[in-house]
C-alpha cells in the first residue's frame, strides 16, 4: 500500500533530493562554495589559461584548481562532473561505490575538436603550404591520434561518468543551451514520476572556456567587457550591466522517489516539487517581446508544482547580467507575482561565479536547495546601480530568511526556459 | 497506460525524400547515391536534392542555418505535414520536441588558413585570438550549437511547447524515442515531434570518425559484408528523420490516422568485451517483448566485431526474417539512426507490409537499443 503522504498533490510519486554536490570558480564542495557565495566573494579572474591578447573580455570564473591532460572542454567538463557527483553521491549514501542504482541525465557542453589538437595534426601531416581539411584527415589516418575519437565525440563525459558512478542503463547527454542543467534535473524527476526509477544522478557541468567559445559570444555582443576589476563585471539588474562573464563548474544533484528514500532511513534535503518549460520561437537568441514564453515556464512550474505564486519565498534568477536577459527576467517575474514583486527577494548567483552555461540550472538548483537548508540568501554583488526599469527586491548583501520554497529560473538561446521549483517540504 | 502511435513521418537522405521514396530504396539493397570523389578517400552517400523553399520558405532563415540544420527543419515540416499539423498553429504552439543531434558544420576554409597562419605567427595566441574574431561569422556559432536545430524548428514550424536536446551518437537517437515514448504513455504529454538530422558532407567529422579508424575509406559494400581484412568501417550519410507521436487517444479526437504503434523502447549501455553486443541484444529484444517480426531493421554500423555479433545475435533471434542494414538505404547517420528506422518501419506497418517490425541500434563505440513497432 502506497502512503499517499509521499505522493505529490497531483498524485505522483514525490522526488526527494538526498545529496548535493557543486564545483565553481570558487571553490569545490557544498562548504566552500556556501561560505564564499553568502560573503560575497567573487570567482571572477583575469583569464590565465590562455591568452587574450586581443579580445574585448578577458575574465571569467575559470575552475583553475581542477587540471586534466590535455586540457579541452570535455575532458574538464567531466573533471567537474566528477567531483561534483563524488560529492552528491557520498551525501545520498545511495548505493554502494562505483554501484548508483539508478539512472544518470548530465548536461555536457556540445563537444568539438579544439585548436591545439587541430594544430598538432596540421602539423603531423607534414603539409608545408597551405593546410586544408584533407590534411587533418591524413593525420588522422595515421593511427597516432586515435584516442582523441572518443575525446571530442559527444556521448564519451557521460560515458565515463556511468562507468565510474555505476549508474543504471543508457546515460541520457543532453543540452537545452543556458538551461541545460534545470532540463537534466527535469528528466531525473520525470523519470521517478513514471516509476521508471528510484534514483537519479542529474548533474550540469561545463569546462568550455577556451579562445573560440569566448571569441563565439564576444561576436554575438553577450559578454561584459568590463575587464577591470574583474570581480566587477558581473553586475545582473543593474543599470550599467553590459553582458555576462563565463564561468565553469557543475553542480549535481541525487533525486529519489522519496518513499525510497524515506524507506531506506536516508537524509532527505529537500523536494523538487515542480518543473516547468516552454519553447519559444520568437528569435535565435532574442525572446519573444511580450515575454510570454519565459512567464508560461514559471507558471508551468508553479503548476506542476501545485504552489501559486505566493508560496515562493525566494526567486533564483536566471539573472545573466546582459542588458536583454534581466529586463526579461524581471518582466516575467512581475507578470507572476504581479505587485509582491517588489518584495519578493531576488538573486543571481552569476554575479559571484559568472554564467556557468551548460552547468547553470543544477549549480543553481544545489544553491536553492542550500539557500532553504541555511534560511540565508546569497547575495547579487555589485548591485550599486540599481536599473530604475527592474522594481525588484534584488538582495545586494546576503539576507537572513526563512525559505520553504524557490524558484530557480534558466534561460536560453534557442528559445529554451526551463523553471524549478524547489521546496523543504511537499507542496 | 496509453498506445503511443505515430502520425507524421518527415523523411530525407540520399533516396530522396518522404516515406515512398524510402520504402522503394528499402528494397533496392544499395543507398541511391554514392559518391566517391568529392571526399576522397572516403565514401558518403549525399542527401537527394531538396527544394528548400517548400519547407523552409524564408531565404532569411534558410542563410542562418548550416546544412545539418535545414535537412533537420526540413524533415520535421516533412512529418507535421504528413500528420496533418502544418496548419495548427494551436496543437504546435503546445507540442514537445525531442531531437538527436550532433553538433554544426565547421568553417573549413577558415579553419585551414588559420592552421596555415599559425605554423609561422610568432605569437600563436595572438595570432589565433585575431583571426577567430575577424574570420568567424558571428552567426556560424549558432549554426553550429546542438541545441540550435531544436530551435530553428521552433521558429519555422512554430512547434514551441518545449525542447530537449540529446547528443551522443547513435543512443542520443535511441533514448529521444525511449523517452518521447515513456512520456506519452503515461500521459506526462500528447504529443511530441521526435527525430534528427546529420549531414554526412563534411571534412570535420571525416576526421574525428578517421581517428579511431571508425570510416571506411573505400566503395561501397553492404554493411553485413564488411567483415574481411580492411573491410570494416560505417559510411557516413547525410539524412534527417522525423515522427510525430501522440497518444492514441489524441490521434483519435483529433481525427488523425494511426500509421503504426511504437513500443516501449529498450536501450542499454555494454562494456564492450567480445559477446556483450550480442548479449545485450539479446537481453533487450526479449525486453522490448519481440513477438513475430516480420522484418528486422538493423542500425549496424559496419565496424568490425559488433556488426559481426549483431548479426550473429540477429540470425538466432529471428531466423528466416528479412534484415536491411539502414546503412544500405541511407549509409550511417549517428544520432538519426534510430529515428529513421522507426520510420521506415512505421511506413512498412502503414502499408500493410509487416505487422511487426524491429529496429536494432548498436553504436560503434557504445549503447544498443532495440525499438518495436507493431500494426495499429
Amino acid at each position: 500500500m502506497t502512503d499517499t503522504s509521499f505522493r505529490d498533490s497531483k498524485g505522483r510519486p514525490l522526488v526527494a533530493v538526498t545529496g548535493l554536490g557543486i564545483v565553481t570558480s570558487l571553490g569545490q564542495g557544498q562548504a566552500d562554495n556556501w561560505a564564499a557565495l553568502t560573503a560575497g566573494r567573487s570567482g571572477i579572474h583575469t583569464i590565465k589559461r590562455f591568452s587574450t591578447e586581443g579580445l574585448r573580455t578577458r575574465i571569467a570564473g575559470t575552475v583553475d584548481f581542477l587540471d586534466t591532460d590535455p586540457l579541452v572542454a570535455p575532458a574538464l567538463s567531466q573533471r567537474f562532473a566528477e567531483e561534483a557527483a563524488e560529492e552528491a553521491i557520498a551525501q545520498s549514501g545511495l548505493g554502494t561505490r562505483g554501484d548508483f542504482p539508478g539512472a544518470l541525465f548530465i548536461a555536457v557542453p556540445p563537444v568539438e575538436m579544439e585548436w591545439p589538437q587541430r594544430r598538432a595534426m596540421a602539423e603531423a601531416s607534414g603539409q608545408d603550404g597551405p593546410i586544408t581539411y584533407s590534411d587533418l584527415q591524413r593525420a588522422a589516418a595515421s593511427r597516432r591520434f586515435d584516442a582523441w575519437h572518443d575525446l571530442f565525440i559527444f556521448g564519451t563525459v557521460a560515458d565515463h561518468i556511468a562507468d565510474r558512478f555505476g549508474t543504471r542503463g543508457s546515460p541520457i547527454s543532453l543540452s537545452t543551451a543556458c538551461s541545460s542543467g534545470a532540463t537534466a534535473i527535469q528528466l531525473g524527476v520525470e523519470a521517478i514520476r513514471r516509476g521508471e526509477v528510484k534514483a537519479a544522478l542529474c548533474i550540469g557541468t561545463d569546462g568550455s572556456v577556451n579562445p573560440e567559445s569566448l571569441i563565439r559570444f564576444s561576436l554575438l555582443s553577450a559578454l561584459s567587457t568590463q575587464n577591470d576589476p574583474p570581480e566587477g563585471a558581473s553586475k545582473p539588474f543593474s543599470k550599467n550591466r553590459d553582458g555576462f562573464v563565463m564561468g565553469e563548474g557543475a553542480g549535481a544533484l541525487v533525486l529519489e522517489d522519496a518513499e525510497a528514500a524515506r524507506a531506506r532511513g536516508a537524509t532527505i534535503l529537500g523536494y523538487v516539487l515542480g518543473c516547468g518549460e516552454k519553447g519559444d520561437g520568437f528569435h535565435r537568441t532574442r525572446s519573444s517581446p511580450d515575454g510570454a514564453p519565459g512567464i508560461a515556464a514559471i507558471r508551468a512550474a508553479l503548476d506542476d508544482a501545485g504552489a501559486s505564486p505566493d508560496a515562493i519565498d525566494t526567486v533564483n534568477a536566471h539573472g545573466t547580467s546582459t542588458p536583454e536577459n534581466d529586463k526579461m527576467e524581471a518582466m516575467g517575474c512581475a507578470a507572476v507575482f504581479g505587485a509582491r514583486i517588489g518584495r519578493l527577494p531576488i538573486s543571481s548567483n552569476k554575479s559571484m561565479i559568472g554564467h556557468t552555461l551548460t552547468a547553470a540550472g543544477a549549480i543553481e538548483a544545489v544553491v536553492s536547495l542550500l539557500t532553504i537548508a541555511h534560511g540565508r540568501i546569497p547575495p547579487t554583488i555589485n548591485y550599486a546601480v540599481p536599473d530604475p526599469g527592474i522594481p525588484l527586491d534584488v538582495v545586494a548583501t546576503a539576507r537572513d530568511a526563512r525559505v520553504s520554497r524557490v524558484l530557480s529560473n534558466s534561460f536560453g538561446f534557442g528559445g529554451q526556459n526551463t523553471c524549478l521549483v524547489l521546496g523543504d517540504e511537499p507542496a | 497506460m496509453s498506445d503511443v502511435v505515430v502520425t507524421g513521418l518527415g523523411l530525407v537522405s540520399c533516396a530522396g525524400e518522404g516515406l515512398r521514396a524510402h520504402l522503394d530504396a528499402l528494397t533496392a539493397g544499395a543507398p541511391a547515391r554514392t559518391d566517391t570523389e568529392r571526399f576522397a578517400p572516403y565514401t558518403v552517400h549525399p542527401v537527394a536534392p531538396l527544394a528548400l523553399d517548400g519547407q523552409i520558405p524564408k531565404k532569411s532563415d534558410q542563410r542562418q542555418m548550416e546544412p545539418w540544420q535545414r535537412l533537420g527543419v526540413y524533415a520535421a515540416g516533412l512529418a507535421l505535414d504528413s500528420a496533418g499539423l502544418k496548419g495548427d498553429a494551436a496543437l504546435k504552439g503546445a507540442m514537445h520536441l525531442v531531437v538527436a543531434c550532433g553538433g554544426g558544420e565547421r568553417d573549413t576554409e577558415v579553419d585551414g588558413a588559420i592552421l596555415t597562419g599559425l605554423r609561422e605567427a610568432a605569437d600563436a595566441g595572438a595570432y589565433l585570438n585575431e583571426r577567430l574574431l575577424n574570420d568567424l561569422r558571428p552567426t556560424l556559432f549558432l549554426a553550429q550549437l546542438s541545441n540550435l536545430l531544436a530551435g530553428n524548428i521552433a521558429i519555422v514550424h512554430g512547434v514551441t511547447g518545449a525542447s530537449r536536446t540529446f547528443m551522443g551518437e547513435e543512443a542520443a537517437g535511441t533514448d529521444a524515442l525511449r523517452i518521447a515514448q515513456g512520456r506519452i504513455a503515461s500521459g506526462q504529454v500528447d504529443c511530441m515531434l521526435v527525430g534528427g538530422s546529420y549531414s554526412a558532407e563534411r571534412p570535420d567529422v571525416m576526421v574525428i570518425h578517421e581517428m579511431g579508424g571508425y570510416l571506411r575509406a573505400k566503395p561501397f559494400r553492404p554493411v553485413f559484408s564488411r567483415d574481411g581484412a580492411g573491410e570494416a568501417g560505417f559510411i557516413l550519410g547525410s539524412g534527417a528523420a522525423f515522427l510525430v507521436l501522440e497518444s492514441a487517444e489524441h490521434a483519435r479526437a483529433r481525427g488523425a490516422t494511426a500509421l503504426a504503434r511504437l513500443m516501449p523502447v529498450q536501450s542499454d549501455r555494454s562494456r564492450r568485451d567480445p559477446g556483450a553486443t550480442a548479449r545485450s541484444v539479446e537481453t533487450l529484444w526479449r525486453a522490448a517483448g519481440i513477438d513475430a517480426a516480420d522484418h528486422v531493421i538493423s542500425g549496424a554500423t559496419g565496424v568490425a566485431g559488433i556488426t559481426a555479433e549483431e548479426g550473429a545475435a540477429l540470425a538466432r533471434l529471428a531466423p528466416g526474417v528479412p534484415v536491411t542494414a539502414l546503412g544500405d538505404v541511407i549509409g550511417h547517420t549517428l544520432e538519426v539512426t534510430a529515428p529513421f528506422g522507426a520510420a521506415l518501419a512505421a511506413g512498412l506497418v502503414a502499408e500493410g507490409r509487416a505487422r511487426e517490425v524491429a529496429i536494432t541500434t548498436v553504436g560503434h563505440r557504445r549503447g544498443e537499443g532495440v525499438i518495436r513497432v507493431c500494426a495499429v
